[in-house]
Parts: C-alpha cells; sequence; structure tokens
C-alpha cells in the first residue's frame, strides 16, 4: 500500500500549524522561514491570493533517486522519498535536477547535508498520518491511500467545476507523484510549475546510460581491430627491407606477444 | 630571456610572476581554510536556486575537456599507428593528467562532504550519470597516471617497470579512449535531466555527443596552444609541421560539431528566437561565433594556419569558444529557470584562478625535471644534426 496527501488549496487558511508540526516532527530548527530551506521543509505562501503549502512530492519514479551517485535517496515501497545523510557526499545534483526545486542545502554548515520533506516516514511506517496532516485544522492537507487519495481528488475536481480548475496537480507531473494539489486558479499563477514533462525524468538519462555495456563491447574491439589493421601493416611493410620505412626500428612488443614468450620460456623449463 | 629557463637548473627566480603566483597562493590557502571550517555559503555565490557554479562549470566541465587532446593524440600515434605525432604525445598527456588532477582538487572544493568521495566506489547506483561521471574519473585518471609513468620510469633509470607499463600501452590507450569517450560525453548527459530548466538553446537529446564533439575539438586547439606557450616559455621547437593538421582537424571536427548545432536549433525553434535577442542570444551568438565560426574560418585560409600567430589565434578562440560553452549549459543557460543570477564571488574565482596557475607551475616543473619534450635517442640525435647542419650553413 502506497500513500500520500491531498492538498486543497481552496480549504487552506495558511495558519502554518503544518510548518510548526513539521518541524516538531523532524527535529529541525526554528524559526519557520518563509521559503523552503534544508531546515524548513514544508511553508505556506501566499501566491495570487491562495495559501500554496511547498513541500517534496514524493514522485512515483523521482529524479532525484536516479541522480543520486551514491543512493543516498531512494523511494519507499509505502511512497516517501527518504534520504540518507550519512551516505550523501554533497554533490548536489538532486537540488540541480528535481523537476520542483525540493531540495535544499546546508549552505551554512562545514559538515552538510541535504534537507526535504520524507513523508513522516517513520509515522507512516507505523500507520500515522504525517505530521502536516494531523494538525492541519480544515483538513486542507489530508492524508490517505494514494489510490483513494485520487478518487477523491477527481470527484471533487468533477463534482464542483465552479470551485476547482479542471487539473489535479500530481497525477502526471513528471509522471505522476504521491503529493496532489487542487486549486481554485490555474496553478501557473500559484507560482508553481506547469512546463513539468508528464513523463518519469529518469528515462532522459537512463536510455543513454543502458547503452554503456554494449557501447564499451562494441568500440573496444572497433579500436583493437584499427590498431591490429594499422600494425599489421607496418609489421608486412618492415618484412619487405627496402620498402620498409620503419625496417630499422624493431616493434615494440605487444602485450600478446611478452605473455607468448613467457609461455614458450615456461615450457622450455619443463 | 628573464621568462626562460636559467642554463645553471634553477627554476625559480623572484620576478613579478613569481610574486603574483606567491600571491595567488596565499589567497588561495586562505580561502581553502574558509571553505572548510564555514561551509560552501561562507565563500561561494551559490544557493538552493542556484547551487552549481564556477566550480563545475569551468574547473570540472572545462577541465575534463580541456584534457581530451590525450585521448585523441594517443589514439592517433597509437592506434592509428601515426607515429609523425609522436613528439608530442608526451607533454599533450601530462596536460591530460594535470587537468584530471586539477578536476579531482576541484571536486574537493565544490562537494559538500568530499572526504566521502569513496562512497562512489562502495554505494552504487547505475541509474545514475554522476556514478557514471565518478568512476571516469577514478578510472580515467589512473590510465592517465598509468600512461604518464614511463616519463619518470625513464628519468628514474627504472628501466622493469617503464618494459612492464610499455607491454600494457595498447590496451592503456584503448582504455583511456573508451573512458574519455564515456566520461566527456557523461557530462553532456548529466544535463539531459534537467528539459525544463535548461534553456531550448542549448537543450537537446544530443547534448552527449555534442560535448563528446566538442571536447575533442577543443582538445586538440589546446594541443595548439600548449606546444605555443611551452615554445615560448622553454624555447622548444614549435613543430609548425605536425601542429598545422592538428589544426585542420580541429577545424573539420569544429565544423560537424557546428554543423550538428545548427540542425538542432532549427528544429526545435530556438533559432527563430535569435531574430529577436536578448541575454541568453547574446551569449550563444558569442560563443557560436567567436568560439566555432571564427575558429574554421581562420583555418580555412591556408596563410592564416600555416603561420603560428594565426594558428594560434585560431586555436585560442576554438578553446575559448568551447569554455563558453561549457559555462552556457552550465550557468548561462540555467539562470532563467533559477529566477536567480549567478555571478561567482571573489572566492571562488581565486580558487579556479590559483588551481590553473597550480597546473602551469606543475607543467613547468615537470618540464624542467622529466625528459617530456626530448626523449628518444634518436630525436636527440636528429635534432643535434639539425643544429649542426644549421651551424655549418651558417
Amino acid at each position: 500500500m502506497s500513500v500520500g496527501l491531498l492538498i486543497d488549496t481552496t480549504r487552506c487558511i495558511g495558519c502554518g500549524a503544518c510548518s510548526a508540526a513539521c518541524k516538531e516532527q523532524n527535529n529541525l530548527p526554528r524559526p519557520i522561514e518563509p521559503k523552503t530551506t534544508a531546515y524548513t521543509w514544508t511553508t505556506v505562501q501566499k501566491a495570487a491570493g491562495v495559501n500554496v503549502r511547498h513541500l517534496c512530492m514524493h514522485c512515483d519514479v523521482p529524479t532525484c533517486v536516479s541522480v543520486c551517485p551514491v543512493g543516498a535517496l531512494s523511494k519507499r515501497p509505502d511512497g516517501p522519498v527518504v534520504y540518507d545523510g550519512k551516505r550523501c557526499i554533497g554533490c548536489r545534483y538532486c537540488i540541480m535536477a528535481c523537476p520542483f526545486n525540493v531540495p535544499k542545502y546546508q549552505w551554512d554548515k562545514a559538515i552538510p547535508v541535504v534537507g526535504k520533506c520524507i513523508l513522516c516516514a517513520d509515522r507512516v511506517k507505523e500507520g500515522l498520518p504525517t505530521a502536516c496532516a494531523s494538525v492541519c485544522p480544515t483538513g486542507a492537507t489530508f492524508f490517505g491511500n494514494r489510490d483513494d487519495l485520487v478518487r477523491e481528488a477527481q470527484s471533487r475536481v468533477e463534482g464542483r467545476p465552479d470551485r476547482y480548475v479542471n487539473h489535479v496537480y500530481g497525477l502526471t507531473e513528471a509522471g505522476g507523484t504521491s503529493v496532489f494539489f487542487l486549486a481554485g486558479v490555474p496553478f501557473e499563477s500559484m507560482g508553481m510549475k506547469t512546463d513539468i514533462p508528464q513523463q518519469p525524468l529518469p528515462m532522459l538519462t537512463w536510455q543513454i546510460l543502458s547503452k554503456i555495456p554494449d557501447f564499451v563491447l562494441l568500440a573496444g574491439v572497433f579500436l583493437y581491430g584499427v590498431h591490429w589493421i594499422t600494425h599489421r601493416r607496418e609489421e608486412v611493410a618492415s618484412l619487405v627491407p627496402e620498402e620498409g620505412i620503419h625496417a630499422d626500428e624493431p616493434p615494440s612488443p605487444g602485450l600478446f606477444h611478452l605473455i607468448g614468450v613467457w609461455l614458450a620460456d615456461k615450457r622450455r623449463k619443463q | 630571456m628573464n621568462r626562460t629557463v636559467a642554463p645553471s637548473g634553477r627554476l625559480w627566480r623572484v620576478g613579478f610572476w613569481e610574486g603574483v603566483f606567491g600571491v595567488l597562493v596565499l589567497t588561495f590557502g586562505l580561502v581553502t581554510i574558509l571553505r572548510f571550517t564555514q561551509g560552501l555559503g561562507a565563500v561561494t555565490n551559490l544557493n538552493d536556486e542556484f547551487p552549481w557554479g564556477l566550480w563545475i562549470g569551468l574547473d570540472v566541465l572545462c577541465g575534463v575537456g580541456l584534457a581530451a587532446g590525450a585521448f585523441t593524440l594517443t589514439a592517433v600515434v597509437h592506434l592509428f599507428n601515426l607515429r609523425r605525432w609522436e613528439p608530442i604525445v608526451r607533454p599533450t598527456v601530462l596536460t591530460g593528467f594535470l587537468g584530471y588532477v586539477l578536476v579531482i582538487v576541484g571536486l574537493m572544493f565544490d562537494l559538500g562532504q568530499p572526504w566521502r568521495i569513496w562512497h562512489a566506489m562502495v554505494f552504487w547506483n547505475p541509474h545514475s550519470v554522476m556514478f557514471e561521471v565518478a568512476w571516469c574519473v577514478m578510472l580515467y585518471t589512473t590510465v592517465l597516471a598509468l600512461e604518464f609513468s614511463p616519463i619518470v620510469f625513464e628519468k628514474l633509470r627504472m628501466e622493469g617497470p617503464r618494459r612492464l607499463i610499455r607491454a600494457f600501452t595498447t590496451p592503456l590507450v584503448i582504455a583511456g579512449v573508451l573512458l574519455s569517450t564515456l566520461h566527456q560525453s557523461s557530462l553532456g548527459t548529466v544535463y539531459l535531466i534537467v528539459p525544463s530548466k535548461l534553456h531550448p538553446l542549448w537543450y537537446t537529446s544530443l547534448l552527449p555527443f555534442l560535448f563528446y564533439l566538442s571536447a575533442i575539438g577543443a582538445g586538440l586547439g589546446m594541443v595548439v596552444l600548449e606546444s605555443y606557450l611551452s615554445w615560448r616559455a622553454f624555447r622548444h621547437r614549435l613543430a609548425m609541421d605536425l601542429l598545422e593538421p592538428l589544426g585542420r582537424a580541429m577545424a573539420v571536427v569544429l565544423a560537424l560539431y557546428g554543423l550538428l548545432r545548427f540542425q538542432v536549433l532549427r528544429k526545435n525553434g530556438a533559432l527563430a528566437a535569435l531574430a529577436h535577442p536578448g541575454y541568453e542570444e547574446w551569449m550563444f551568438l558569442l560563443e557560436y561565433g567567436a568560439g566555432v565560426v571564427l575558429p574554421i574560418v581562420l583555418v580555412a585560409i591556408p596563410r592564416v594556419r600555416r603561420s603560428e600567430r594565426g594558428l594560434v589565434t585560431a586555436s585560442l578562440f576554438a578553446v575559448l569558444g568551447f569554455v563558453m560553452y561549457r559555462l552556457n549549459v552550465s550557468v548561462t543557460g540555467m539562470e532563467r529557470a533559477a529566477g536567480a543570477q549567478y555571478v561567482p564571488s571573489w572566492m571562488e574565482l581565486a580558487v579556479s584562478v590559483g588551481l590553473v596557475a597550480f597546473g602551469f607551475a606543475a607543467f613547468a616543473v615537470a618540464v624542467h625535471y622529466l625528459p617530456i619534450f626530448h626523449h628518444e635517442k634518436e630525436a636527440a640525435g636528429a635534432e643535434a644534426e639539425e643544429v649542426l647542419v644549421s651551424a655549418e650553413s651558417r
């Protein structure tokens, strides 16, 4: 079973209880900053008159998980995209690559790590809702089974076209996420990214990376072939002394030649 | 004559450039201390909107690219068996090796926790381009060190190890070409993951191939440049008969790259935007005009490419164009999506400039103490003969 959040911006009153609960749950230092940082994993920001929560989208096929060279980020089967600060080397590719600009860095620390919402992975594992959802006074942030959330979101949009724009943000963005947004105004006007590809982004690099083994094999054979042809030509030329241009220069002993000499030597000793 | 190495063998004499170098070393040291005690935020202009800056764009992307001459020339000489270019293989491999060492040092500054660099060997994620990059850096630096080692063994008169490495020359060169191809292209692949962030003038699915091609072009340009610089500094013979064909090869590679770039822009519609150039468009026009078109035109004119100054100028523009390409991809093209302008701090600049200065210094020291330029007895003999002939004819 995979869980997620449904965030209905038309119900949010901007009280900020979610941010405060998040700080407490994850032992993050105060104060609550206006924008998300490595120390403030979720905020409520007002844009176009709407209170918009900012937090990790917990993608189904997360870009950050695919780009991390040491596997410090991972997608848990129950939904959360979690981060292991003990593995992280600090390359910040996740910050660069995230289509939603979620991961943030501890720029002020000598030994820094990344900070991002982890969907209260420990609470979720025990069957509890996330801290933010458990304190939300209006139900604007609603925790539940991902499939139920999708159904609920779609029925709200279809049932009240006067209240909602006809889009469930997160359903197809970056190939689908575990956090969904509903809004009464266009998402772009609320400052949310709308130019994100509708397919999982990791495919963009995997289609290149997956070809490496074949490439190494083919190119290796090709290069050795080139070497063999060009040097064989020279060897043949050197057998015809008057035409050989490098006749005076002994060819450098190749690896296989040395192995051959060594084997022959060994056989002789036996 | 002050700039040449004193015949007595003394390398350093305190003059203007040595003073500049000293100040640089001091600054570099102070910034290093700040960087590792106060964190990245204290010394760089990087932030959550702009997490990669000059150290990635210049030190890593350009450092790797400009080392591309090494794999190109070793392939030309050892695989394609064009022995003519053997005399310039050693300085080129030296440049490549120093380039990679500086990339690693640059990475040590840029990584948040560089002491964990070994994690890439233990915790694997083959889906990550950065994982491929990390392995390419490690393996190719090793290959370059091995390719360079016979020069050191020669100096130390260690015949055994020298012959052992020599027996491995072909596999080493092939491994070097493969790893370089993977590494150069993977730096382009790194940016494939940001289709909504990188400006359409630079984003294309062909990024890996374009990075590879442009690196070969710039690598050849670097061979010409470094030959020229060491000729200026150490009075080595500037072998125009070897460099001029390299210049032509550079132009061919640049033309191929330029054409491909043009086709990509024509297809994705970014070309139309050039009619009303803004910040990105001007940066692109500068990169493409001065860094691709100009060097091709210069090399295409026989009188220009056969003159030392003409060839060196063309190579310089090709290398600068390459540096601009990498900086445009890593900085200019990312600024709009980030909604932030990035200008490196003076401390970031100090580290980058310091690293380049260390590179030059290390090159000078290596050339002074190791048989880089005239290593083969035959070649030395031939040179001596030439000197005799010219002395007689005078």
